[in-house]
């Protein structure tokens, strides 16, 4: 896999393809990227006009604040992403230990947790008046919290926590789909060179899978920056606290559109620095020779280790808030099960899978575009698309509002105007303005598949199929579609899941009557009365796993040589 | 291949229906309130009259969507539960003045807005919950009491910003004056057992837990916690105070509808309204243990049993004017720090 926002290695390389018929791709990606950007562009218009400069107050008071918790909150996610997805994952990879089969797709099951769930269950668990600590004072004779010290979860330590245990499995795939694709012989050769196991890992392994390891890291900072229930609930105030205040109490959504542009400004600068620090290097493998990596059998504490490195984060990450949500879903079973639940299954289950084969395709067309044609306006273009992953869930879904009912109410002038009948809204409040919300909220996770997916096609391919007379169409229909399907694969199950879990957009967006799972849950969840909508809740979790057994499944045939081996 | 195909291309048919079209006799809301709350209101109007009531639920953004919806916005009635958020439809100029003697009638003028702008339909107080054991009767009896030092890391509250506490925030500015009010809430942000977390229900199981003996919250929550079987041992270990009985008399805010200057149904939208309060207001007040705003709708005898009390009469206008400012005074006192 190669990174998502710049595959400018694969891309150098593809650009002697450039071949005449690419033009018409060339319009569709402007056309696309246009519509996708679109939201974006409107949060600008409105950054452009706020009813008043909210920065003097900002500086005088809070700025500071949510500036040193936003980065706060960004290092210790990162960080602990990358420790937990990379570690874990070369464990699985490169190393032989008992359960390393389970572990290799149960290591992806947190994504299907949504934040704010994890969050709110280890809030019951661990606080004052929560089992744990009621247990500790009926055993130790504590009285009051003064009595004993106990860490508080609701603190910059506990949203790190949280967010790092259901995000870890972005960086995970990406960097196992990496190492599996390695080819043994630079780990062999390292290893013959005289390398013990962990400097082959360090100097060869690593380096090697950086570009995958930040695509995941990415798209976890970017949910971090765009996380609010989670912060909100931790009260740790962050940046986007400081969008919602200025926006929702303050009425002013110009200073807010200002601060959401502010947060970008982070992420942008991330991917830049990273970038140049490896401005100079091409990563391309010489040797196609993929067969079964050897793997280091593990034996005693190192054995030991390595389980319950793997076993940690799936235990906290899934079967702690799954069992917490079992619980209550019994317990409230009456309360949960409504004859209107299936229904909200059904909501759910097809918006994702519709959105998730959208998102791909649009990206697939954005990618190809590229690939055809690789000039910096559409490179930047396809990039550009893709920030709608680190805006505020509300603040994105506001910004969709706003072109969407331009569009509508345009359509309707002129159509009164030509034909003397009004059509009204055609897009707005409609499912498929959902659709659209979610295309540009998670084009980045499509597009990075996607993009890497292509670099790692050779250009040769595209110059034989030409050469034998295809069209772009054909030649991307039979030839890079079949080679990238482990990478579409992983994207739309990505992006399933994504959109099972998403809620800000889906709540303002949504037509009347119509619930998801996620709205459902909210409803109760905002009252905090989990509770009473566990099985909901549950039910996200649960139709999460089986995608995420289908994209690990894949993953691992991604790899010609690889053979599932214990 | 061929099936998935037909199957995606179903699916994405099915999804590309427009939203109910306007069938027969109905009405469109947009509310700030949970959908489990009106709901059952909107079937006993359904009941009554025959229309049908289509809800969207969001507790961010409505207000932007009828904007940007503009003339051909389906929403009839937008719904919420503070006055901030009423004050802020008036200020997006998404609302037109509704007026109807039935209303005039069943609303008290201090609960309504002048030109009919909106209308409340059910009060809320906000009352501080003390400790049975730890804090004797009379020991507090108004907000002004908060900035004690006696209460020094005995107060919790939710996050300063919450519209509930800033609407208290800014009824005291407009009582005490700014410096005076600032002075207050520096003095009560000292007093804080924990950072401000949680909603008001999670203050009153932390006085239970021992965590801190006094919390301020929305009175409603009393009973929505003696009514469920896990949070009645946190409602049993305190009492409520009603503040400031001896002089102006305890906060108040509302929840409230406005019609949209759009509203496309605006005949039902208007009976929905008269409904909700005249024979609705029970059945509204009853959903989540609030007061109806109809002087003559009898209160719930439970909720009657927890105290009757004097009210602030401030105007509400007047409180969602000072807002901004009590929300920048929040800021400069680091109250959620």
């Amino acid at each position: 896999m190669d990174e998502a926002f710049s595959a400018h290695s694969a891309i150098d390389e593809a650009r002697p393809v450039r071949h005449s018929g690419g033009g018409p791709w060339l319009l569709a990606a402007f056309v696309l990227a246009a519509l996708v950007v679109a939201p974006i562009a409107a949060l600008v218009w409105i950054a452009f006009n706020p009813a008043e400069n909210i920065w003097p107050h900002l500086f005088a008071t809070v700025l500071g604040t949510y500036l040193s918790s936003t980065l706060l909150l960004m290092t210790g996610v990162g960080v602990s992403v990358v420790l937990i997805g990379t570690g874990t994952a070369w464990l699985v990879v490169s190393c032989r230990f008992p359960g390393r089969r389970v572990f290799e797709w149960a290591l992806l099951l947190p994504l299907a947790v949504p934040a704010y769930v994890i969050a709110y269950t280890y809030t019951d668990l661990l606080e004052f008046a929560g089992p744990l600590q009621t247990g500790l004072r009926a055993i130790f004779g504590w009285e009051t919290k003064r009595d004993y010290w106990f860490p508080d979860i609701r603190t910059m330590g506990g949203a790190i926590a949280m967010i790092s245990l259901v995000l870890y499995p972005y960086v995970y795939a990406m960097a196992r789909a990496a190492f599996l694709e390695q080819s043994v012989c630079v780990l062999e050769v390292s290893r013959t060179l005289g390398s013990t196991a962990w400097r082959a890992f360090f100097t060869v392994a690593l380096p090697l899978a950086r570009p995958a390891i930040v695509v995941g890291l990415t798209l976890a900072l970017m949910e971090t920056l765009n996380d609010f229930g989670t912060v909100d609930y931790f009260a740790v105030r962050t940046l986007t606290r400081g969008v919602f205040d200025t926006w929702f109490f303050m009425g002013n959504p110009g200073g807010a559109a200002q601060i959401a542009l502010v947060m970008l400004v982070f992420v942008v600068g991330l991917i830049w620095i990273e970038r140049s620090s490896r401005a100079r290097q091409r990563f391309h493998h010489t040797s196609s020779h993929v067969r079964a990596l050897p793997g280091y059998q593990l034996t005693g504490a190192k054995r030991a280790g390595a389980v319950l490195a793997c076993a940690l984060p799936i235990l906290l990450g899934f079967v702690v808030p799954a069992s917490v949500l079992g619980y209550y879903a019994f317990e409230y079973f009456e309360q949960s099960w409504t004859a209107d639940f299936l229904h909200y299954a059904e909501n759910s289950l097809k918006l994702s899978l519709i959105s998730a084969v959208a998102t791909v395709a649009a990206a697939v067309l954005l990618g190809y575009a590229v690939r055809l044609n690789p000039g910096r306006g559409v490179r930047f273009a396809s990039r550009l698309a893709s920030v709608g992953y680190a805006i505020p869930g509300a603040v994105l879904a506001i910004g969709i509002l706003i072109p969407a009912g331009a569009l509508d109410n345009a359509i309707d002038a002129f159509s009164r105007e030509q034909f003397g009948f009004p059509t009204g809204l055609l897009l707005s409040g409609t499912t498929t303005a959902l659709v659209f919300a979610y295309m540009v909220r998670f084009m980045a996770i499509s597009f990075g598949a996607v993009e890497a997916g292509l670099g790692k096609v050779t250009p040769n391919m595209d110059l034989a199929a030409r050469a034998l007379g295809h069209g772009p169409l054909a030649t991307l229909r039979k030839v890079h579609l079949p080679l990238i399907r482990g990478s579409l694969l992983t994207a739309i199950v990505l992006v399933f899941v994504d959109t099972m879990k998403e809620l800000p957009a889906t709540l303002v967006l949504r037509p009347f009557n119509f619930q998801t799972l996620a709205t459902y849950v909210y409803q109760y969840a905002s009252d905090e009365l989990l509770e009473q909508c566990a099985l909901a809740a549950l039910a996200i979790v649960a139709a999460g796993i089986l995608p995420v057994i289908v994209l690990s499944r894949a993953i691992s045939a991604s790899r010609p040589g690889h053979r599932r081996s214990a | 291949m061929a099936q998935l195909k037909k199957l995606l291309f179903g699916l994405i048919g099915a999804s590309m229906l427009a939203p109910a079209a306007n069938a027969a006799e109905e009405v469109n809301v947009y509310s700030y309130r949970q959908e489990f709350l009106v709901k059952p209101l909107f079937d006993a109007f359904t009941k009554e009259t025959g229309i049908k009531v289509n809800v969207v639920f969001s507790d961010k953004g409505l207000i932007e969507r009828v904007q940007a919806e503009g003339d051909n916005s389906p929403a009839d009635l937008i719904f919420t539960v503070d006055i901030g958020k009423l004050n802020d439809a008036v200020d997006a100029g998404v609302t037109q003045p509704v007026t109807s003697p039935t209303l005039e009638k069943n609303i008290p003028a201090n609960f309504r807005h002048p030109d009919g702008l909106w209308y409340g339909m059910t009060t809320r107080a906000r009352i501080i919950y003390a400790s049975k054991d730890r804090v004797k009767p009379g020991e507090i009896t108004s907000y002004e009491d908060l900035a004690d030092p006696k209460w020094k890391g005995r107060l919790c509250t939710r996050s300063g910003k919450h519209v509930y506490n800033v609407a208290l925030i800014a009824s005291m500015i407009a009582h005490h004056g700014k410096d005076e009010a600032e002075a207050w809430l520096s003095k009560v942000k000292d007093n804080l057992a924990r950072k401000p977390q949680g909603n008001d229900r999670a203050q009153v199981k932390a006085i239970k837990e021992g965590e801190c003996d006094i919390a301020v919250g929305n009175h409603y929550y009393y009973g929505k916690m003696l009514h469920d079987e896990k949070q009645k041992p946190w409602a049993d270990s305190v009492y409520l105070v009603f503040p400031n009985q001896e002089n102006r008399g305890t906060h108040v805010n509302i929840s409230g509808v406005s019609m949209t200057k759009s509203a496309p149904n605006k005949a039902n939208a208007l009976k929905l309204m008269e409904f909700l309060s005249g024979a609705g207001q029970t059945l509204y007040a009853e959903q989540n243990f609030e007061y109806p705003v109809n002087p003559t709708v009898e209160w719930l005898p439970e909720v009657k049993s927890w105290g009757e009390f004097k009210s602030d009469t401030l105007s509400l206008a007047e409180v969602a004017e000072l807002r901004k400012e009590a929300i920048m005074m929040v800021d400069r006192v680091g109250y959620n720090d």
